[in-house]
Formats: C-alpha cells, structure tokens, sequence
C-alpha cells in the first residue's frame, strides 16, 4: 500500500468521487486557477494545491474558480446541492465563514427540516482551520464547535491521510450538508492510504491506542499530540486510551462514555477556543452522565481564550502541546493518590 | 560456528510486523528445552503468540527482559547444546549482535518482500510469495473474511524450506472484489486459474476454512493440480455453519460489534487485538467489499447452511490428504471430520478454535512440513 500525504488522500477522495459519480463538481477560489491567463491552467489548485490536478481530468465546467465572495459561491453550491448536483465547495480558511453564516446555517442546514424531509442537500463544504501555520489571528481559528452548535450539519474532523480519504468519500455520498474541516498543518502528514475508495461511517470514534489508565479525547492535529503522549507514557506504566470522535456532529457519545467507565479518569483536548468549545461539550456530557465513574475531576487542555497569536513564539504557547497534554493526564493520575 | 549454539531471533508475524515485545519467558535460563517447546510469548501490535524452540538443548542465555521490545531479527536467547562453553557462547552472542547490527542497516535500506498483483481469470489476484522458489510450492488459501495475513504466523516458518504463496482470494484483502456467481466452483476455478498465472503446475495446498471447500473443489475438478491437500477447520466436508458468524462478520461496521465477531474465532478471545478488529474494518470499508461478502454468503452458505458437501469425494482423490481441527471450533463443527472417509488422518488440537494456523502454529507448521517433505 502506498504512502500519501493527507493532501494527496483528500485530492484522490475528490478525484475519485468525481470519476463515480458525474454530478459531484468543485468550486472554490483557485481551486483550478490560472482563468483567463493563458498557458497558466491548473495554476493553483487551491491555495495550498489541494485541488491540483482536478481541472484537467474534469474540465472548467466541473471544477469552477469562483470570485472572492465566499457569500456568492457558498449560496451557490448550496443551491446546486438543492437541485440535483453534489458540490464540494471551498471555503479556503474557516476564518471566512462570518461572510456566509447564512447560506450555511439558514439555507443548507435546514432544508431538509423545513421541506418536511422532502428536499436532500448533498453540499460538502471544505475548508481549513487551525494554527501553527504563522498565519495570525484571522486565518488560524477552530471554527468547529460553531457548525455543531448547528443541527442539520454534520462536521467532520480528519486527524490523518487514511482518515482524510475515507471520510471526505463518505461526507461526498453523504445527502446532508458536511462541514469538512483540513487542519493545515497535517497536509504534509504521510501514511499507509487504500488505492481504492473506501468509507468511513460518520458518528464512530476512532479508538487509536487503548489503555485501562485515562481516557484522552482529541480530535484533528491534538489526535496526532495525544497518541505522542500515550506512547510516551506507557514506558512510564500509564496507559491512555486515545479516542478520536472523527466527527462532532454526529458524535459518538457512546464510546466516550464507555471509554471514562472504563478508565475513571478523562482529559479533553481541544484546539478550539475554551468557551464553548468540544472539551466543554464532552466535559458536560461525562459530568451529566458518567459522574459516578470518575476517580479524578476532568481536565480540559485547551488554547486560552484570546485570537490566534502572531508572534511565533506566542502561538506555539497558545497551542495545546504535547508537554501540556501530558502534565494534564499526571494531574488526573495523581489525583487523591 | 558451529550448530552447537542456536539463535532465538526475534520473528517476523507479518508485512507490518518490524519489532515484538516480550511479554513473559515460560522457560528459565538454565533449563534444558526440546525443538518445539513453547519458550516465550511475544507481542505485536496486532496479536500475541507463543514462540517455540528452533532446536533442542539448554536455554543457556536470556537476552531480552519481559516488557522490552527489540527489532524483528534482534537476538532473543541462545539454545546450547550441553557441553558448549560458557566463553564460546559469549562469543557466539557477541558476534551475532555485532553482525546484526550491520544487517539491521542493510535491511534499512533494501525492500522486504512486498505481496504482488497477478491476472487471473480476469481478476486482479494480490499475493505474496516467499521462500526457496524451489520445489512443489506450498499455496496457502484463507477463509471467508480474511486474506493472507492470516498466514502470518506460518508462511515464514514453511519458507525456510519451500517455496510459499499465499494469496487474497477475489472479493478480499487487496484482490478484485469481483466475486461473479460467489459460489465454491467459481472460487475452485479462480484459484486454478491463478496457479496457471504464476506458472504452477502442481502444488500443496492448504486451505482453511472457505479457502478449504476451494481447495479440495480445485483439487477434485483438476486431479493434477493437487500434490497434497491439507484442511484446516474446513468447510464443505458437513451442512452446519456458524449463521451468527457469517453474518455478523457481513453486518458488523462497528468496531464494538466486528470485536465480538471476531473473537468467536478464537479460543483465546484475548488475541483479537484493536489493530486486528480495525484491519478487518478498514478491509470492510472498501468499495465493493459488501456486495462480495454478501454475494458469497449467499451462494456457499444459503439460509445459514453449507451448499456443497463434498466430504464423501474425498475418497476419490489420489494424493495424500490430511485435515487439521480446533477442538474448541465455534465457527466449523469438528465433528464434520467424521464424515471423512476412513485413513484420512486427523488432527485435532484441543486448544485451539476456528484459527488453529494462528493460535498452534507450531503444531500447525509441523503437519503441513510433513505432508510437504
């Protein structure tokens, strides 16, 4: 099986989903590039390539560079989506969504409701979030816990390649509108990743370790930093199991219920913005829920609360590190010992 | 050096196997050990195994802790014959350390053996070949659901004096997921198809389960194929099969349920690990692989029962056949063997359930080199 970057899993999900299935088409800012430069087609492919590729395969009538109006292209696919085509459109950083809260939550998320279940709307929405990239406070966010907030979205988070392809396949074939959020800094991330197309089902949590200790729950990059942090301490006798809830919305609130029976003890970590985030969220649903199973109060290890640093050595501070996921996961095994 | 001094190297159970983790030595430094005695077990990210003696003596050195995890390769303990020096096996330790670490380095750098891609019968069919290249080859078939990792405890061993081929039969691991009528002719006739694709004309088969019904089907349509036939908890020798099994591995998506599914395999459940379940996960996820299961099923295994019984032609066949059963089977009743004809010989390995290949491997690697020579 071939190595692939996450880039390269998402690319090859778009492109085979489009050989499929004549009604999937992609739009997005560059997204082929180069229009009206001529010799310069498939210029960009997106602004970090994603999308490179595509246009030559299919054509400017199935992969569509769209004006900077996020406003414009976002109500269009979700149009599109209404009527009969599956659009995986590109909303090129998270940051942007505030110009098209409405085509998203308004329109897309609830027609299906408001048409009695008549009307399906198979939009994905692709875009990307996170720091780490040297890109400040207006393209580094985690918009996330804002989509799940929403119902009639799902919103799926992909921590790897492998996980990459086979959810961006399934959100494809998916008939409600999906938020699909790349976290920039894993683009470059290789693995093992299936030729073949393949699905993974949304509202399943990805166990990637398993231990008796502590539960760590982590989604996107923080997946990769506490699966760091459970193989460095296990050579020190704590066993973490790692879960990755790969989708918010659906989320999979069995097996993070299962997993704190199972241990006693959970740290939630979350790049996302500390109020009202998911480490809140699943906090929450473990107090309400799980309480008598706990042998140690949940720890949260989140950014703190103020935008996106600029300044590289105030964002590295501001990301959840490895150093802080593993000093929290100390605190709850310590605690009462 | 002389045989006198034996290596216990760590193996390799796998394409994805390149370290192991001692998880308990069973026998102390110091005793003396017979070739086949199980010496310790080891752990992989994917399963637990016990590993047996290569030779007979004294186990004289320990060289791994338990709890610690060395390379595929790395020196485990050293077997003496009774009499070697104190001072000769030091030397014979310090020697292969010292080599291990360059070969360590040159393996770095060259390509294991990685499985191969063949057309038959205008199927993609993805295998894996390994050993000597020389001789009658051994071919390895799996069952329903698995593919030639199966084979990963025992197609190494075999190797070491054979030429070995496991395969991904169509509708599995990595092969065409293809799988036409479904039925034990179509899959019989795939792998003679196969066998002509690699250019073999004769082989010793050994099938397990599915993969058992489709070598003795391959071996009664084409008499000239088979130079041995070895069964291993196989189907098509008696009506029962596991309904829940077959379709709990078809309908389980979730790792929780696939877990249970799998662990019905096993006499030991504690050998379905989380890499094996999500191995089988990822293999179900794949475009095409629900269809080929269901259309499988549903050909060999009707209203949960086995379609062809083909334990009284066994007697027909010229070649030497011998079949290998888990007591503890919950998948294939053991009982089917006394359907047999008499004088076929069977092994019955009381520890082991659906898997025996897996979970009495040494046993297993054993009978399949005596019937090969």
């Amino acid at each position: 099986m071939a190595k692939k970057s996450y880039r390269q899993a998402i690319n090859e999900a778009l492109a085979q989903e489009m050989r499929r299935d004549p009604t999937v088409i992609v739009m997005g800012e560059d997204n082929a590039g180069g229009l009206g430069a001529p010799g310069e087609d498939d210029a960009w492919g997106g602004v970090l390539g994603v999308t490179k590729g595509l246009m030559p395969e299919f054509g400017r009538e199935r992969v569509l560079d769209t004006p900077i109006s996020e406003s414009a292209f976002i109500g269009a696919a979700a149009g599109a989506a209404a009527t009969g085509l599956r659009p995986v459109a590109e909303l090129m950083f998270v940051d942007f969504m505030g110009v098209c809260f409405d085509q998203i939550f308004n329109q897309a998320g609830k027609f299906r409701y408001m048409f009695g279940g008549k009307a399906v709307t198979p939009l994905v929405v692709r875009t990307m979030y996170g720091a780490g990239f040297r890109a400040a406070s207006q393209h580094s966010q985690c918009l996330y816990p804002i989509f799940t907030h929403v119902p009639g979205l799902k919103v799926v988070l992909p921590s790897s390649p492998y996980e990459a392809k086979g959810l961006l396949i399934q959100a494809i074939r998916d008939d409600d509108p999906v938020i699909f959020l790349e976290h920039k800094v894993l683009y470059d991330d290789e693995e093992e990743v299936p030729d073949e197309p393949y699905t993974i089902p949304f509202g399943e949590a990805n166990l990637t370790r398993e231990g008796e200790d502590v539960t760590i729950v982590a989604m996107g990059r923080m997946v990769k930093f506490a699966n760091q942090v459970a193989d460095g301490l296990e050579t020190d006798g704590i066993s973490c199991t790692v879960l990755d809830p790969r989708t918010t919305s659906p989320l999979d609130t069995d097996s993070i219920l299962e997993s704190v029976e199972e241990t006693g003890r959970l740290v939630v970590v979350d790049e996302a913005s500390p109020r009202c985030n998911m480490a809140t969220d699943i906090s929450a649903l473990v107090a309400e829920r799980a309480f008598g199973a706990l042998k140690a109060p949940i720890r949260m290890v989140t950014p703190p609360h103020t935008p996106v640093p600029f300044a590289p050595e105030l964002e590295d501070l501001y990301i959840p590190s490895p150093e802080k996921i593993g000093a929290a996961v100390r605190e709850v095994m310590e605690h009462g010992a | 050096m002389s045989d006198a001094i034996q290596a216990v190297t760590m193996p390799k159970w796998g394409l994805a196997m390149d370290e192991g983790m001692v998880t308990v030595w069973l026998v102390e430094e110091g005793a003396p050990v017979a070739a086949g005695d199980e010496l310790l077990e080891i752990e992989t990210t994917k399963i637990t195994n016990v590993f047996e003696s290569p030779a007979a003596g004294t186990l004289s050195r320990r060289l791994v802790g338990e709890g610690e995890t060395v390379p595929v390769g790395a020196l485990l303990a050293v077997v003496a014959e009774d009499g070697a020096a104190e001072a000769e096996i030091d030397a014979f330790v310090e020697s292969f350390r010292a080599e291990f670490a360059v070969a360590a380095e040159a393996a770095a750098e060259s390509v294991a053996a990685e499985p191969e891609s063949v057309e038959a019968g205008g199927l993609a069919i993805n295998y894996l070949r390994a050993g000597t290249g020389e001789g009658v080859p051994i071919v390895l078939v799996h069952g329903f659901g698995g593919d030639l990792d199966n084979w990963l405890f025992n197609q190494p061993a075999l190797a070491e004096h054979h030429d070995v081929v496991a395969l991904d039969l169509p509708g599995h691991g990595r092969s065409a997921k293809d799988v036409g009528a479904g039925d034990l002719a179509f899959l019989s006739e795939t792998l003679a198809e196969f066998l002509d694709a690699l250019g073999i004309d004769r082989a010793h088969l050994v099938g397990h389960s599915l993969g058992g019904a489709a070598v003795l089907g391959l071996a009664l349509d084409h008499p000239k194929r088979a130079a041995s036939l070895t069964l291993i908890s196989p189907a098509g020798l008696g009506p029962e099969i596991n309904r829940s099994y077959i379709s709990g591995f078809v309908g389980a998506a979730r790792r929780k349920e696939m877990k249970g599914v799998l662990q019905m395999l096993f006499a030991d459940p504690g050998l379905v690990s989380r890499d094996l379940v999500e191995d089988v996960l990822k293999y179900k996820r794949l475009d095409g692989v629900a269809g080929a299961l269901e259309t499988i099923a549903r050909a060999v295994f009707p209203d949960g029962r086995q379609a062809v019984v083909l334990a009284e032609r066994v007697g027909d066949l010229a070649v030497p056949v011998q079949v290998i059963w888990g007591r503890r089977d919950e998948i294939v009743p053991p009982a089917h063997a006394e359907a047999l004809p008499p004088g076929v010989p069977v092994h019955m390995i009381e520890t082991a359930g659906h898997m025996a290949h897996m979970e009495a491997a040494g046993e297993v690697n054993r009978l399949i080199a005596a019937m090969t020579g």
